[in-house]
């Protein structure tokens, strides 16, 4: 596989040495999945897995603008990882990484038009990880029950205290709840 | 009939499918539903959904114009349980996922992390690791065709005869693992116990003995009428959409496409046994089972070879290999291997620390639902129970 000539068609794309894949922004997600599907040279037309990634907004340590390194926030973000294969070509894999803008309202393009399978991953990175996938035909949650409200694959979820779902409650889990009930109260007060 | 091409893909040919047609996502209003569709919840007790496992369907007569699969009743976060855990502790959690095959589990997750942290495996261990996953491939082969016919109505016998077969293979792992189906075997750099000369003897007498109860299952039942004619035609999947929908396994082999991981990737030490891979032409139902029947023979090829060639001693674990308080080094991976039902992947993301950042299942028999809707449209409602049964998918996988 010729990744020179790859690179060179899009050169909106970042290369990740550290994890072997290519970071894409979200406006190009689909051109480039399209030129990987249709290239005679790659072929790639099997979308093996696609898995969401969160992470959270950390600290990180640049170099200022008078040498010195600065500790500065660097934004969380939420992140689709897809993994492709040839099937006719028997190569690959190639990896795509596409990162929201923030985790408040994460937006991507959805692949599933290109690539059936797809389909029920993204539901479930919508389900699990709460990124919205635009252009999905058929966008509802797949694992979790349908009224089911927050995103738990999330590393900043928290599970609720209410054990309507639960029926004997361990004696932490009672002791977690009394510990948020306490906190709640110590906010209003 | 839906033309499939030839057994291979063309040089320079590309396996696509078309975009989505107004046809997989029909809405209907209540009004057409008033006047003459039908639409009943199959499940999720529905005696042939091998699991709490639920279909939305919508017929027209008996002819099925729309199907919504809809699961998650044993769901159960697994991914997130992992993420908790140590790298250790995930072990046992893997066997859960598809309880028919908890050594192939075992392996895709083991071969993942070695991948990640860079363990070596001792001969003797791959040779071990080979001849469970192909016993694990018998079981779960010769279990889907029972329960496929037990789907057609041949109530009982088939079955009977299969879960006959699968009790001697459980026997030993029971022996070797001290459990029958949650074997917790594998670990990073080997396995748990060697096998044993009398494991090795039973293995060798399965080895022998399993052709003859192939051949006496296939005189009872490949050639009998009403499979037949319940099965070819039936659920066809073209190839085009096998390779775009991501199916993979003995499904997408039945529709003709030649992709096998252990030929493909040669994980573990495939690279030294020789074995064909079965091709169906069709892909009906038909198809499905028999790509099955003749896969679990190149098994029992593949468990021979293994037998003849596993050296005598040897150690089972790589000493060096760290179980307690593996720390890989910041990366990722994604590994997968050929399960019984199709390409089992792990993708995992290491922060340095003590658990895994991300763990995530590729589950083939989840992905391997997304056609569901494409092979049934059109086919009546008797044949979505056999078109289901011929996907093999078991819950604790598809639900996680």
């Amino acid at each position: 596989m010729n990744t020179e000539r790859f690179a060179a068609q899009f050169p909106q794309m970042q290369w990740d040495a550290a994890t072997s894949s290519w970071i894409v922004p979200h406006q190009s997600l689909l051109e480039i999945a399209l030129f990987l599907k249709t290239d005679p040279e790659f072929r790639m037309d099997l979308l093996s897995n696609v898995a969401g990634v969160d992470w959270l907004s950390s600290k990180e340590k640049v170099r200022g603008e008078d040498g010195k390194p600065v500790e500065r926030e660097r934004p969380g973000y939420l992140e689709v990882v897809y993994h492709f294969y040839s099937v006719s070509a028997k190569q690959g894999p190639i990896v795509l990484r596409c990162r929201t803008d923030g985790r408040a309202t994460p937006i991507l393009p959805s692949i599933t038009p290109l690539y059936r399978s797809a389909e029920f991953q993204e539901r479930e990175i919508y389900d699990l990880y709460g990124i919205v996938f635009s252009g999905h035909p058929d966008l509802r949650r797949i694992l979790m029950w349908d009224e089911f409200e927050d995103f738990p694959m999330r590393k900043d979820y928290v599970s609720p205290d209410d054990y309507e779902w639960e029926p004997t409650p361990h004696d932490d889990v009672l002791e977690r709840a009394r510990q948020h009930r306490r906190e709640e109260e110590r906010r209003r007060a | 009939m839906l033309d499939l091409g030839g057994a291979n893909a063309a040089d320079g040919e590309i396996l696509d499918a078309p975009l989505y047609g107004p046809r997989s996502y029909r809405v209907f209003g209540d009004d057409a539903l008033a006047k003459h569709f039908l639409e009943i919840s199959m499940g999720p007790h529905h005696p042939s959904t091998h699991g709490v496992f639920r279909m939305d369907v919508v017929l027209d007569g008996e002819t099925v114009v729309r199907l919504k699969p809809v699961f998650g009743y044993l769901h159960r976060n697994h991914e997130k349980l992992a993420e908790t855990m140590s790298w250790l502790a995930a072990i046992p959690y893997t066997d859960r996922l598809d309880y028919f095959c908890s050594m192939t589990n075992n392996w895709a997750y083991v071969l993942a992390v070695e991948k990640l942290a860079g363990i070596a495996v001792p001969e003797r261990a791959e040779y071990i690791r080979v001849i469970v996953g192909e016993l694990t491939r018998l079981v779960n082969h010769i279990c889907l065709a029972g329960f496929l016919l037990a789907d057609l109505g041949a109530l009982g016998t088939p079955l009977l005869y299969a879960f006959r077969e699968r009790e001697k293979i459980l026997d030993i792992f029971e022996e070797i693992s001290g459990a029958r189906m949650m074997c917790n075997y594998m670990r990073f750099g080997g396995v748990r116990v060697d096998l044993s000369p009398e494991a090795l003897q039973k293995i060798h007498r399965i080895a022998e003995r399993f052709p003859f109860f192939l051949d006496e299952f296939e005189a009872l039942v490949s050639r009998n009428e009403i499979l037949l004619s319940r099965c070819q035609g039936v659920g066809v999947l073209p190839r085009h959409l096998a390779v775009n929908a991501g199916v993979t396994g003995p499904m997408l082999r039945a529709s003709g496409v030649d992709y096998d991981l252990r030929k493909v990737d040669r994980y573990g030490i495939y690279d030294r046994f020789e074995f064909r891979v079965p091709l169906g032409e069709h892909g009906d139902v038909y198809d499905r089972y028999m790509v099955r029947i003749l896969e679990m023979r190149e098994s029992v090829a593949i468990l021979r070879q293994a037998l003849a060639q596993i050296p005598e001693k040897g150690e089972i674990m790589n000493p060096q290999a760290k179980l307690r308080n593996l720390r890989p080094k910041p990366g990722e991976i994604y590994s997968r291997i050929e399960s019984p039902k199709g390409e089992l992947g792990f993708y995992l993301i290491s922060d340095g620390g003590p658990c895994p950042y991300r763990y995530r299942v590729r589950p083939p028999s989840f992905i391997n639902l997304t056609v569901l809707e494409d092979m049934c449209l059109g086919q009546k409602i008797a044949d979505v129970i056999v078109i289901f049964g011929s996907v093999d998918i078991v819950l604790g996988e598809v639900d996680r």
